[in-house]
């Protein structure tokens, strides 16, 4: 298997999980109401921690430099994420669709890379997709409730799907590796979980009574899996590496 | 290991110390509490998955204990793998590693039966059995630890740690916490 395809996998997801993480942790302190702000709090636990662990991969066995290196002293650049899990967390509305629409496609993502030919993210996968569960069980059980509430909690949850849906269409942007990825049993691909991630989301946005939002190809928010980011990953990178790079040797 | 398969060839030792049984290493891991649910050890967690023990022919013993978290991103793995690493070195092995990998996939089900004894009397709800995928029934079948009720239903799946569920109890109107089944 070419390393530099597993590489840039790993590097996606990490980066995906490490920064929504930091987002969800955004929330901590100022959520609509207590359950909330435990929930956002949690997953954010939850995503840091899948973070460290495929960073973990990436050191002990493809040879990178450790997590914390990567995570907090990296140049935006060399960042793999999407758009989606950049943008600023803005009102509660948003932050509930974006961990809808990206959470159902971790827990897609995971089953899919449970049965994967490389091992060590296999059992990861398998850990995590049962993690995710209750992500995703938390999202729906939100989003239906909004939907249901009252004319402007409906309102406001679809246009946060209309805002969020192209930059969530983004998460599946090809690498440079797919057709070796898939060839080798090692993920199925982008494509594949994009086809089994719209049918999922279909199904629980019309049972809330919502519309799937349709999207121009022109106006999907690719690029971030190429290094190429919105204006928010900079001042966020900076901010976590802010204490770190006053002293990168130091001894915790 | 090449050590081992040369142990032929190298010199017999006067004096014989007595191996230490891998027996006493899980005894001793009985002893190293979740530092987040203080009347569980790690043994009743069902987080230790293998004790292996080397001895070289100088019958100096290396120990080497594997373990997995309960969730990827547990905070208290590292305190938890230094409190294992202390517990079994005071058994008097030249080394002790303590590895954590996710080769095993640790589910709630691995807890032993008198874990989730001690878990209700603690007043956390313990996790129902899953054996597979969990469903939508499984999460609504718990029973309130302080009135046994099973009357109740879950506020919030994310509670004060990442284990942790919040549930209540419209029988006894009392809030309670759950160990979430995963």
């Amino acid at each position: 298997m070419n390393n530099n395809a597993l590489k840039d996998m790993l590097y996606k997801m990490a980066d995906d999980a490490l920064i929504i993480g930091h987002r969800n942790s955004e929330w901590t302190g100022i959520g609509p109401m207590l359950e909330e702000d435990l929930a956002f709090s949690s997953m954010a636990q939850d995503k840091i921690g899948h973070a460290q662990a495929l960073y973990q991969i990436l050191h002990e066995v493809l040879g990178e430099p450790e997590p914390d290196k990567v995570a907090f002293l990296r140049e935006e650049k060399l960042f793999k994420c999407c758009q989606l899990v950049e943008l600023p967390i803005g009102e509660y509305d948003f932050s509930l669709v974006r961990h809808f629409l990206f959470d159902h496609a971790e827990a897609i993502r995971y089953e899919m890379l449970a049965t994967s030919s490389f091992q060590p993210l296999a059992q990861l996968a398998k850990k995590i997709k049962g993690e995710i569960k209750y992500h995703t069980m938390h999202a729906d059980t939100f989003l239906k409730q909004l939907a249901a509430g009252n004319e402007e909690s409906h309102a406001r949850m679809q246009s946060a799907l209309n805002y969020a849906m192209p930059y969530a269409l983004g998460i599946f942007e090809n690498g440079g590796f797919e057709s070796e990825l898939s060839s080798q049993q090692v993920f199925a691909g982008e494509d594949a979980l994009k086809t089994k991630w719209l049918e999922k989301i279909t199904t629980v946005i019309e049972s809330a009574g919502l519309q799937l939002p349709k999207v121009a190809d022109d106006k999907i928010a690719f690029g971030g899996r190429k290094g190429f980011h919105s204006e928010y990953l900079k001042p966020l990178l900076e901010e976590m590496g802010e204490v770190v790079r006053l002293d990168p040797e130091a001894e915790w | 290991m090449e050590i081992l398969l040369n142990n032929n060839a190298l010199p017999k030792t006067a004096t014989v110390t007595k191996s230490i049984a891998s027996d006493a290493v899980w005894s001793a891991l009985e002893n190293v509490k979740d530092p987040e649910i203080p009347v569980l050890n790690v043994i009743d967690m069902g987080i230790i998955y293998n004790v292996e023990i080397i001895t070289a022919p100088n019958n100096q013993q290396t120990c080497t204990v594997t373990m997995t978290p309960t969730f990827v991103g547990c905070p208290a793995i590292d305190l938890i793998k230094k409190s294992v690493a202390e517990e079994v070195s005071k058994l008097g092995f030249k080394q002790v590693n303590v590895k954590v990998d996710f080769d095993n996939t640790w589910t709630s089900d691995r807890m032993s039966a008198d874990a989730k004894i001690k878990l209700e009397k603690f007043g956390l709800a313990p996790p129902v059995v899953i054996e597979g995928e969990l469903t939508e029934a499984q999460l609504n079948n718990v029973r309130c630890p302080h009135c046994h009720s099973t009357d109740t239903t879950l506020r919030s799946a994310f509670g004060s740690t990442l284990c942790r569920a919040i549930r209540f109890c419209f029988n006894c109107k009392q809030g309670f916490e759950q160990f979430k089944p995963v």
